[in-house]
């Protein structure tokens, strides 16, 4: 009998670990210590998240007690400061709404025409100067973008339309169009470069053009990433505020022509925010319930976002 | 001694369709070709053997222009294509005609992120065809030369990247079937697939020299001997040797083919 078939299948002959095989206690604290401060890390964007959320449902709630929710949301009048208080969000929305739309209008063509060009036809050297520059362009303050529309984009447009009011959703939309395309070229050149070069030669390997390239195999290959930068431009353009509260003009106005002047949601939060309203009045609550309804709104953007990430999903 | 005579001598006589004719390639100032002659016969396979970093890739792609693609690349010489006799690297070529008529399978499938149908119809697309009868017919006929037709008939609104690797490889084959290639290149088409998968390819590649001149990079020297007419072993961005397949596998010229192919060497 060999010495295997000796202890063949018997559990208790064996030794306990060895020094070398023993758990080693501090590298296993450490290690944990280490989970935690990450964990903390990670739970902060969560908890802030939730606090927001709570806060912004919670002082709604409030609001919500003293107006009806359908007065809220079917109301054509927003005039919470007056004497005669009314409520409808609509009118803000349609601010919201009617600038984010120019500013869409600019930034998406031009953010996607910039992108395949400097992902598929610009040659290295042009590339590596452009994107830099147009970084650079998202790293303006709104403010001067805000003020660029108002004595700059403004007058300019006065001339072509010399009945365009000098507070204008138009100009404030265009240039907020502007402030996005760093973002959506940006975001789309990088979704559009990460398309593999096989696809790219398995085009050309057909006797296809660059232009065919892009427009038939790049542009569908990086959809789910250009879908997520277009959602990402359009959540910017519903919250940004410097520039609305500038060039847009604060008056409250229900229309979805850009050429006249409104508030939207955020330039209104800023106004209120701006005034001083006693604390827990009325008047003060209603910039909770507009966040919370600005809240939605770009949840709902991200929602598209990610399903739109989803069905397009990358297939290469 | 002309080359081509005596291949030509040993085979039944085949027209050329392509030779390299002092042929060097640059990548920026890295020779990686180094004065190539070689003839293409049609309607044959002729195989590219040679160590990794040999320029047997590089080669392949000088004959549909791929190269053009990315900046610093030069050619030098010549490669004559017939029966039109044109200098497909000359620069009054255009390289999108070329490869119109010189089509290319990969080393790993690269089918695009479209439908199976699509796929095989992009290279008619691409070149201005839209009628639905048209291509409807020239896509069931390039399944069907590439031995896909029976598996996809029913599934070709299905994306292309769902089918398996084999039949990937064979929709990449179907798609540079569909425009009527006159020359057909792969590069390494098999490295990527299962032993199942690799044999159904060669099968397909022996029907299809019927109709189709067939130039290919292959790792593999069993693979060569197997499907190739013509075998060239290259080396360091040089044409070692360029002769019959059985020749260059029973009794190569040169002492370096026959320590490549004995596994001496490489």
């Amino acid at each position: 009998m060999n010495s295997y078939e000796a202890t063949a299948g018997r559990l208790d002959v064996m030794s306990p670990p060895s020094d070398r095989l023993k758990i080693d206690h501090t590298r296993h604290i450490k290690e944990r210590l280490i989970e935690a401060i990450l964990f903390l890390a990670a739970f902060v964007s969560v908890f802030t998240t939730t606090a927001i959320v709570y806060i912004l449902i919670r002082e709604s709630w409030v609001f919500f007690q003293h107006v009806p929710l359908v007065d809220f949301l079917f109301d054509t009048q927003w005039t919470p400061l007056f004497e005669d208080a009314h409520y409808g969000i609509m009118v803000l929305l349609s601010g919201t709404i009617t600038s984010s739309m120019v500013a869409v209008l600019v930034a998406i063509p031009l953010g996607t025409v910039i992108a395949v060009y400097l992902s598929e036809f610009a040659p290295f050297s042009v590339r590596e100067i452009a994107k830099p520059f147009l970084e650079l362009l998202g790293g303006i303050p709104t403010i001067i973008y805000g003020y660029f529309a108002l004595l700059f984009l403004t007058p300019l447009l006065q001339n072509v339309f010399p009945g365009l009011p000098g507070f204008n959703l138009l100009s404030a939309g265009i240039v907020m169009g502007i402030m996005i395309i760093p973002y959506v070229a940006s975001l789309s050149e990088d979704a559009m470069r990460a398309v593999p070069m096989a696809l790219r030669e398995g085009s050309y390997a057909t006797g296809a053009t660059r232009l065919q390239t892009a427009l038939r195999v790049v542009i569908p290959s990086a959809i789910s990433g250009i879908a997520s930068a277009y959602i990402l431009g359009i959540s910017r353009a519903v919250g940004e505020t410097m520039i609305l509260a500038v060039a847009g003009g604060m008056q409250p106005n229900l229309t979805f022509n850009p050429a006249e002047p409104g508030a939207t949601i955020t330039s209104f939060i800023v106004q209120v925010a701006l005034g001083d309203l006693p604390h827990g009045s009325i008047g003060y609550q209603t910039i909770f319930a507009a966040g919370l309804t600005l809240m939605l709104l770009t949840l709902v953007f991200n929602l598209i976002g990610f399903y739109m990430r989803k069905k397009y999903r990358e297939v290469y | 001694m002309n080359p081509i005579t005596e291949h030509n001598s040993r085979e039944t006589l085949s027209p050329l369709k392509a030779e390299a004719k002092k042929l060097n390639f640059y990548y920026g100032n890295f020779q990686a070709l180094k004065n190539i002659n070689m003839p293409i016969y049609e309607k044959k396979v002729t195989s590219l053997i040679g160590p990794s970093g040999c320029g047997k890739s590089t080669y392949l792609r000088c004959f549909n222009r791929m190269h053009d693609l990315y900046p610093g690349n030069r050619y030098e010489g010549a490669i004559e294509f017939h029966p039109d006799r044109t200098d497909l690297l000359s620069k009054k070529v255009d390289p999108i005609e070329v490869r119109m008529r010189i089509s290319m399978v990969f080393q790993k499938p690269n089918p695009f992120p479209k439908s199976i149908y699509e796929n095989v119809a992009y290279g008619l697309r691409v070149r201005g065809e839209s009628a639905r009868s048209v291509i409807d017919d020239k896509v069931e006929a390039a399944l069907r030369s590439a031995a896909l037709w029976g598996e996809v008939k029913d599934r070709l609104k299905e994306l292309g990247a769902n089918l398996s690797g084999g039949q990937q490889q064979r929709l990449c084959i179907a798609r540079a079937l569909a425009t009527d290639p006159e020359l057909l290149l792969f590069d390494e088409p098999t490295s990527a697939l299962d032993p199942i998968a690799t044999a159904s390819i060669e099968e397909l590649i022996t029907e299809l020299k019927e109709r189709v001149t067939i130039l290919i990079v292959t790792h593999n020297m069993q693979q060569a001997a197997r499907i190739s007419d013509f075998t060239a072993y290259m080396y360091i961005g040089e044409m070692v040797e360029f002769g019959v397949t059985d020749q260059i596998f029973i009794k190569p010229k040169r002492k370096e083919t026959e320590d490549y192919i004995t596994g001496r060497f490489g």
